[in-house]
Parts: C-alpha cells; structure tokens; sequence
C-alpha cells in the first residue's frame, strides 16, 4: 500500500526524522539525539520570512494582483505567515492557496511512493502574480513540477519563487526571487526543516550523509 | 498493495488511504484542465469479456486523465472467438505492453487467475458474482463525501444479492470502515450461505425503510437467474421496491444509491431515481477519481 513519504526533493529533508521535541523549546542548545547542527533558529526563520516579505512588497507594489501559493507540505504554512506579514504592514489580505506537485513529478518509478497533498486554488489565476512559496529550494525539480502543476490550473501573468533555505545544487535552470536564507551544503547532507504548524517544532538542521 | 482483487482483506486504513487520494483526484477533475502528467507513457490495457459500459468508460477516463494510453480488448470479434485460452489473451496483452490490468469476467475468479500469469498490476473489474472492488471504494467515497464519516453508519443492501458482486465488495468495505449493513431481499435471493458476512438480515424493505441512513437498491439479475426465483415482478415491488411512498418515509439525512444499470419501476420508482437525496450521478462521478487512485496506488507499490 501506498507508505506516506512526503512529496519534496528527495535527500533534501524530511529523510531522517529528527528525535522529537517538545512544541514552544525555541533555545539554539536544542537537544538531538544525532547531534545535527541547528542552522536557523525559530527566531532567525521568522527574521527571514519578515524579510522577503518585505521584497515581495517592494517588487510588487500592486498587491491586489499577488496570489501566494504554498507547495505543500511546509510552503503552505510559509506562505501563510509571509501574508499575515503582509497583512501587518499594508494591512491588506493577499490571497493564499497550495500547489501540490505529487502528480507533476517525474519521478514516478524512482520514487513511487509519493504522497499528494491538497491542491486549492482560491482565486483564477488568470492575469495575476503567482508566488510559489517553499521550504528548501534545492534540485529544482519540485519547482519544475509546480511550475507545470501552474499552467494546468490557469494563465498567471507572471510566476515567483520565495524559498526559505536555498542549499544549492541545481539540476535545473531555476533560481529563486526571494531567498530566507543561503546554505552551502554538500550534496550528501540533508536539510531538515521543520515548523511549529506542521511539526510541533520550529528549526532548520543540516544533518550529515549517512 | 500489487492487485486489486477483492475488498475482503483490505483493512480500515487500506481503505482511507485510496478514499483520501481520491478526494486529491477529484480535486483533479474539477480543474480547467482535467489533467495531470503522472502516468504518462503508461499503457493501460482495458480487458473486458462481459458487457460493460459506465464500468468501461470510467476506467477509460480514469486512465486518461492520469495521461496513461490505454487499450481495449473485447471478447466479441476477438480471438477468444478463435478457442484462445483466458492466460494467452492475458499474456499477449502483457507482451504488446500493458503496464496494468483492469479485468471484467464473466466467471469468479478471473481477475485473480490473471494475477497469478502477469507481472503487471491487476484491477478486477468485476468477476462474475464474486466482486467488483472499485465499485464499492467509489460508494464508500460517495458516502464518506455526505456523511463525513462511515462509522455507525446504518446501510442497508436491497435486491439480488447472491448475483450481486457489488454488494459482495460493499459488505466488507463498509463493514472494515464502521457502518453497520443489513441485507434486505427474498431468501431465494440471499446467498446459500452467510457465514463470515458482517451483516444483518431483512426480509421485507419496511423493516429498514425508517432507520436507515442509505438505502442501497440493487437490480434483479435476469442474466444470471435472478428473475427465476422471483414469484412476480408486481409481488417483488410489493416488499422490495423503493417506491415513492417509502422514500418519503426514510429519514430527511438519508440517501439513495443505487450502482447502474436501474430498472426503474423494479427496485427503484422513476422519482426516487430523480429525487434530491439520490445520488446515483455522484456515484459514476466518483468512480472516475476513485479509479485513478487506485491505479496511482497499484503503479505506486508495483515499483517499490
């Protein structure tokens, strides 16, 4: 039967479940049974997003025409706090819905086991700007997918990319407009990236090849 | 999960998880474009060696919109014409390039022996009077859809249920996901023999009428003997029929289903088949989703 294996970029995150941790411990010494360094705080993830919230506000000025689009499962929650940042500054609701690329991957035979998250669009996409919104921006492959997932759903005038950690390593020709954060990464780590909505538990862990 | 043969040994959780990936697959069909590239450069090969025709289709859509080709094969102006043994037929198609089966035939156990030849996924379509899977997962998911939830759910079965593989497969899946099903029909139209089944028993639809959640009505079938055991058509409407009268006796939260083809007028009036709380057009709406997920979940394992 079909095991639940989250549908993001393989080796990138998610692999090694970290030990479990009590939900609202925000201190850097956080205790890991594996000892994988911490590399954002939750304090430094909230930082990040307030930041390329306040690009996307810059870039866009014309807010009204702005959709966000989360790739589940953590670019949902994303998304949603970089619109009630959005909502704190210019006191406006900028539509916020999910992309799921679990039937777009091409991976099917590699990795068959692939979880489908939901897909909700809340307003025609036609003519508007999409942002696509996710947690580790890595081979570029699960953009590639959304990005077809996209045309499928409607025509969006133009399509943006929010990433909260870019560890490098692109197999593709896709890069991000906004950036939470740079890693430098060595292709065998894996970068963990786990958030209060969705985990219990806020931080991003490199965890090393095993 | 390599086949889908049979609902008896899928459990709960089984279940629920084709039933949640369906509702993604619904999601699916309700888009602009209907469409995604999952399977694409799959070949879905389509045997069907018993009429068919909403069975037939939705698979066909299914595959479709998964972006599978597919490929049908008929027994009429086949070579199973030609004295072609049910494994040859079943073995060429593999070798022309079926990455899956899906099987309809007229004898028990035909999707299962197929199975047992091929190296491909295998959905039974419906064997005979044994089961007809998909079926019931796309009632479980109409239902799950109106009520939330199945569990304590009362559903009773009414008609020819020794014909009938539908209620075969609906029996186990309901039952392994809570509701509570009692079978309504003339003993001559009960099996021989219902051991092991987790069900009650009724002999007369006013017993159910009023305490019922879902009132699933199932057609006499004359192709396979049923309309012998039956005194007479009038009599058979008298105790089994949901006629408008005992619709408007069932409770105002209660539904109507009822798996195609109807003989309206038999086990079901002209207006309860139209009525609002019949859904019988969300049934073959949803056995497209829930057919795409079961081949995502056959193609899925197959590769593990």
């Amino acid at each position: 039967m079909i095991e639940s294996r989250p549908a993001s970029e393989p080796a990138s995150q998610h692999a090694g479940q970290p030990a479990s941790q009590p939900a609202g411990t925000h201190q850097r010494a956080t205790f890991r049974s594996d000892a994988a360094p911490l590399l954002l705080t939750p304090d430094e993830i909230g930082r990040a997003l307030r930041r390329v919230s306040h690009e996307i506000l810059e870039q866009l000025p014309d807010l009204s025409q702005v959709v966000l689009l989360g790739i589940p499962t953590r670019g949902v929650p994303l998304a949603r706090r970089i619109a009630s940042v959005i909502k704190e500054f210019e006191g406006i609701d900028v539509p916020v819905g999910s992309v799921d690329v679990g039937l777009y991957r091409d991976d099917l035979d590699y990795r068959p086991t692939t979880r489908l998250g939901p897909t909700e669009v809340p307003v025609n996409l036609d003519g508007r700007t999409v942002v696509l919104v996710d947690d580790v921006l890595f081979t570029g492959r699960t953009i590639r997918a959304a990005l077809d997932a996209l045309a499928d759903l409607g025509r969006p005038r133009n399509v943006q990319l929010a990433a909260l950690v870019d560890r490098g390593h692109r197999q593709l020709p896709i890069r991000a407009d906004y950036v939470g954060k740079n890693l430098p990464t060595s292709v065998e780590e894996r970068v963990t990236v786990q958030l209060e909505e969705t985990d219990g538990t806020e931080g991003v862990w490199l965890e090393r090849a095993r | 999960m390599n086949h889908l043969l049979s609902t008896e040994y899928l459990s709960a959780t089984d279940l629920t998880r084709i039933l949640n990936m369906a509702d993604e697959m619904a999601e699916v069909l309700d888009r602009p474009i209907p469409k995604v590239p999952t399977l694409r450069g799959k070949t879905v090969g389509l045997v069907f060696f018993e009429n068919s025709t909403r069975t037939r289709l939705s698979f066909e859509r299914a595959a479709k919109a998964l972006s599978a080709d597919t490929m049908t094969f008929g027994s009429q102006g086949s070579s199973m014409t030609k004295g072609e043994s049910l494994r040859d037929t079943a073995l060429t198609l593999e070798a022309i390039g079926a990455d899956l089966m899906v099987v309809r035939h007229y004898a028990v156990g035909a999707a299962h022996r197929i199975s047992e030849w091929v190296d491909v996924p295998v959905i039974n379509a419906g064997d005979g009077t044994n089961q007809h899977p998909t079926q019931a997962l796309l009632d479980a998911l109409t239902l799950r859809q109106r009520f939330g939830k199945l569990d304590g759910l009362a559903v009773a079965i009414v008609g020819d249920i020794r014909h009938s593989r539908v209620a075969r497969s609906n029996v186990f899946a309901l039952n392994a996901l809570g509701a509570e099903v009692t079978l309504v029909a003339p003993a001559t139209l009960l099996p021989t023999s219902l051991e092991g089944w987790p069900v009650k028993v009724a002999y007369h639809i006013d017993e159910v009428v009023e305490d019922t959640d879902v009132m699933y009505l199932l057609r006499i079938q004359a192709e396979r003997g049923g309309d012998q055991v039956v005194p007479s058509l009038p009599e058979y409407v008298s105790r089994f029929g949901l006629t408008e009268q005992r619709y408007a006796r069932m409770s105002g939260d209660s539904v109507v289903l009822h798996p195609g083809p109807m003989n309206r007028g038999v086990e079901i009036a002209h207006g309860v088949a139209e009525a609002e709380r019949s859904l019988v057009l969300s049934q073959v709406r949803n056995g497209v989703a829930v057919r795409m997920a079961v081949m995502l979940t056959l193609f899925g394992a197959h590769h593990d």
